[in-house]
């Protein structure tokens, strides 16, 4: 017909462009703060629970490069070491809420109808109901410790990824390739394992990765209202708790620097998850 | 309105209160030991006289749908149990804190809606540098997260420069306004980058809609377009998004008092869950619940009424 | 050459639009032109510019957007306007139908608010004596229940209803030129025929010119008195209506008719046009058409050719047809 027309004027993503250096720069930062959380321990300088009375809200100096807390330890040292239980805990959580998630929405929206609208209809609820405050009522039972958050935030952020793998799910299972592998008789699990699971892959990751920020600032914050991790620990949230007092004595490092650490790591993860969103599901978002 | 959509609305909402609730009371009963021991206040050696005693006010050798609903129905009446720990009822204990929540939230709330939707608004209309700053600053605002806010505005605005006093919660008026500042900025900060980006969003899609090219075309008047197209249109995502504001204050109202020292519902319940003392521990989740759920219900009702295409659609 | 300028001319329109940060030409050059109460249609695929065209009439260019030549209506320059005639001009002098009403329209404000707005805010008449106005116009497009349809949001009106909403909020400013820019496409096909019937009787009844912007030849042809073509942003050919079919000159025009389906010749081939059609800044130095055109020779390609009269019509083609057309909508 004469009104076809596919006048193409989008120019192809080019490499280098600012964009896509900014995703580059977030994955080397997100990359060095999980080898920092592998093998933190093996690099540190000093001890991180060594103390020093004689040497407290120390300055910056070449033994100690960010300076030294309220009981003389080293920063630096604790930043580093505290890197594998501030990401620790939200890795558990997002691994369980996406492995969970993806599994739900699967169920959900391949099967369809009341057990679809049972599954929305619960996620409903859930997402009624803060991830703080469900994190505070389970410390309040097991104690305080870092299973509250990971038991409490795994279930807070099920609704997060269900909904969007879920209506992605229906779409993919609406195309027709689906009812021709069924019609040919390709058993369920095949055709999960080998085309659902893998065109939402990407869908997944993104979702994840986005999330992780989220999870590791949420973790910080309990820890931070002293339900999450336990002194001595070097955790970043804690750190910042810790910290708090000897801001009005004029030492705000502790805090300022395990802040920034949790700044850092939170907007990586963040820029990684959109990067990754437009380069493996399209511009958008 | 459909009258079918506010009713699917309130049936969701006491569905959720219902099965939060029962979440809330039945989570006792997660831990390894005897659940007694939590509502006792945790970690000491309680006295089984005083364990037995508690075994018969919370019915809990009951079945417990029993017991659940014992707890419900005192709940619902107000009697949300006693606190050995403060040795005070959990309803006192509740009553004199609810104000100072209330406070800190509202004045936060305000904060939240009237930057969020005004600097979300012109940065729309301006467009240009003006729009870049604005959504650089509120990418920057909803980055930080509150508790780290927090520590920043101390140091910034009570140690370097020492404007506004950082513990207590203040006498008088003026006292608490004063008071409150700090812990209300440190909360609403957050949620100011995401109402103003949201409505930003909003008004940038309905400036760039083709009713409003139709209303141009016609010969109505710029500041006419902007005021009965561009935004009437944009306020329903926008009310959503105050309501989501709202919403997240609330929640995180928790790390805010204690991150200033104001009492509050928040710190009332996470000194409790330190201390394991279950019983103000779910009151005060329960209340924060039903706040929270009535709160979205809210708005949806009310981006319904606005918006009639929402409520044909059904709920999401 | 009459004293009085013509309603509207477009004369030798360009339009730029900035695609990547740069300047591209959508509209390279076009001309039209529309005497008092005259039906022209302007005809082409879409991307050729006749929407961009039709905006630039009423003033209404996206930001950012440069403009050539010009755009006279009543001989005065619409882009030397100044703010406040320009909205008094937009308000009073012409009216524009838009494709799609379900967009068009504000689904968030009544259908009686979209109707009275184009008369209480740009030119103070009393809400009430408006509704009474408006109410009247909707009776004559064909809607009864006008009362009740005023009250109802749009969402809640067809589609076929809502774009007569759309025409009598035009009528309702009594302007001299209607624009109307495919006002069928978005409709289902009974209900093109009813609006394009209600168009045409409006603009007989009221003595209105009309700008119609489509890309169906037969229905230009038989809306209108005369037809301009546009191809990749530029107007290749301006004929008569009762010319089209024997007497079209450029290669392009042809092309055009050869591959609209016709009810009437059941079985004939339906001739596509090779190649794909062009927007306004893929334009090769030649010749917009060249890569496509059967008659294409090495000067098309080189040379941009120039509007030319011959008789009633212009071609802008360097070797157009000269014999009548005989083979168009037949078998080859």
């Amino acid at each position: 017909m004469t009104s076809a027309l596919f006048a193409r004027t989008a120019s192809k993503p080019r490499a280098g462009r600012p964009r896509d250096r900014v995703t580059l720069a977030a994955g080397c930062v997100v990359g060095l703060f999980v080898f920092l959380a592998v093998c933190g321990p093996l690099l540190v300088p000093h001890a991180p629970n060594a103390v020093d009375p004689l040497n407290v809200h120390a300055g910056p100096s070449a033994t100690h490069l960010l300076g030294t807390d309220d009981s003389g330890r080293d920063l630096l040292s604790r930043l580093i070491a505290g890197t594998r239980a501030s990401l620790a805990a939200p890795a558990v959580v997002i691994a369980v809420s996406t492995t969970l998630g993806t599994l739900l929405a699967l169920v959900a929206a391949w099967f369809g109808g009341w057990l679809d609208r049972f599954v929305s209809g619960a996620l409903d609820v859930v997402f009624g109901f803060p991830g703080l405050i469900m994190a505070v009522l389970v410390a309040a039972v097991f104690g305080a410790g870092l299973t509250a958050p990971v038991v409490a935030l795994s279930i807070a952020y099920l609704p997060l990824i269900t909904r969007v793998v879920r209506s992605a799910a229906i779409k993919e299972r609406n195309l027709p390739y689906v009812s021709a592998l069924q019609l040919l008789g390709a058993p369920t699990a095949r055709i999960w394992l080998r085309h659902l699971l893998p065109n939402l892959g990407p869908l997944v990751l993104v979702q994840a990765t986005i999330g992780f920020g989220y999870a590791l600032l949420d973790v910080a914050a309990i820890s931070f209202l002293g339900l999450g991790s336990q002194p001595p620990d070097p955790e970043w949230g804690l750190m910042v708790a810790n910290g708090a007092p000897s801001i009005l004595a004029g030492a705000p490092q502790q805090s300022l620097y395990a802040g920034l650490a949790i700044l850092l790591v939170v907007v990586a993860f963040n820029l990684l998850g959109t990067g990754l969103s437009r380069r493996l599901l399209g511009e958008q978002a | 309105m459909r009258l079918r959509f506010v009713l699917t609305r309130l049936s969701l909402l006491v569905v959720t209160v219902l099965v939060s609730s029962l979440a809330i009371y039945g989570a006792m009963f997660l831990t390894p030991g005897d659940p007694a021991t939590l509502l006792v206040g945790g970690s000491r050696d309680p006295d089984p006289a005083v364990l037995a005693q508690i075994h018969r006010e919370y019915h809990l050798d009951d079945p417990f749908i029993q017991g659940y609903l014992h707890w419900l129905g005192n709940c619902l009446q107000g009697d949300f149990g006693k606190s050995l720990v403060y040795r005070d009822s959990v309803a006192g204990l509740i009553g004199t804190r609810a104000a100072d929540t209330l406070a800190l939230v509202t004045y936060a709330a305000v904060i939240v809606l009237v930057t969020g939707t005004v600097i979300g608004t012109v940065a729309a209309l301006r467009g240009g540098r003006t729009e870049t700053l604005v959504t650089t600053l509120t990418a920057g605002a909803m980055a930080v997260p509150t508790f780290v806010m927090a520590v920043l505005l101390i140091w910034l605005f009570a140690v370097q420069l020492p404007w506004f006093p950082v513990y207590g919660s203040g006498e008088g008026f003026a006292g608490t306004l004063k008071h409150l500042t700090l812990p209300a900025v440190a909360l609403a900060l957050t949620w100011i980058g995401y109402v103003a980006q949201v409505t930003r969003t909003a008004v940038r899609a309905e400036l760039r809609s083709e009713h409003v090219e139709t209303a141009r075309s016609r010969g109505v008047p710029e500041h006419a377009v902007i005021r009965r197209h561009v935004l009437y249109n944009a306020s329903g995502p926008v009310l959503a998004v105050s309501g989501v504001g709202i919403a997240g204050v609330i929640a995180t109202a928790a790390v805010a008092e204690q991150a200033f020292g104001t009492g509050g519902l928040g710190s009332l319940m996470i000194e409790a869950a330190s201390k394991q003392d279950m019983a103000v521990v779910q009151a005060v989740s329960l209340i924060f619940v039903v706040v929270f759920v009535v709160i979205n219900t809210t708005v949806d009702l009310v981006s319904a009424a606005l918006d009639p295409r929402v409520a044909q659609k059904g709920a999401r | 050459m009459s004293a009085t300028p013509p309603l509207l001319r477009i004369d030798g329109l360009g339009i730029d639009l900035p695609l990547d940060g740069e300047p591209r030409p959508i509209v390279h050059r076009a001309d039209v032109v529309i005497p008092e109460g005259a039906a022209v249609a302007l005809v082409g695929e879409s991307g050729s510019g006749k929407s961009l065209t039709a905006r630039a009439v009423l003033g209404l260019l996206p930001a950012g957007a440069r403009l050539h030549g010009d755009v006279a209506f009543a001989g005065e320059s619409v882009a030397g306007m100044a703010p406040e005639r320009l909205r008094r001009f937009r308000a009073g002098e012409v009216a524009m139908v838009f494709q799609d009403p379900r967009a068009h329209i504000n689904p968030a404000r009544s259908v009686g608010d979209f109707l009275i707005e184009g008369l209480t805010l740009t030119r103070g008449v009393r809400a009430a004596d408006a509704v009474r106005k408006v109410t009247g116009i909707l009776r004559e497009v064909g809607i009864a229940d006008a009362e009740r349809r005023m009250r109802q949001r749009p969402h809640e009106l067809s589609g076929g209803l809502l774009q007569r909403v759309m025409i009598a909020a035009a009528l309702a400013a009594e302007p001299r030129l209607l624009l109307a820019d495919e006002p069928t496409t978005a409709l289902d096909v009974t209900t093109q025929e009813e609006v394009m019937a209600i168009i045409a009787e409006a603009r007989e009844a009221r003595g209105l010119a009309l700008l119609f912007i489509t890309h169906d030849l037969e229905l230009a042809a038989a809306v209108c008195d005369r037809i301009v073509v546009m191809y990749a942003g530029s107007t290749v050919e301006e004929l008569p209506a009762g010319h089209l079919r024997e007497r079209a000159a450029h290669p392009y025009t042809r092309a055009l008719l050869s591959s609209r389906p016709s009810v009437f010749e059941a079985g004939a081939d339906l001739r596509s046009i090779p190649g794909r059609p062009l927007s306004g800044f893929e334009v090769p130095d030649g010749c917009a058409f060249s890569d496509r055109c059967p008659r294409v020779r090495d000067r098309c390609r080189s040379e941009r050719p120039a509007p030319s009269a011959a008789g009633d019509s212009t071609a802008a083609c360097h070797f157009p047809y000269t014999a009548p057309a005989e083979e168009a909508g037949c078998h080859a």
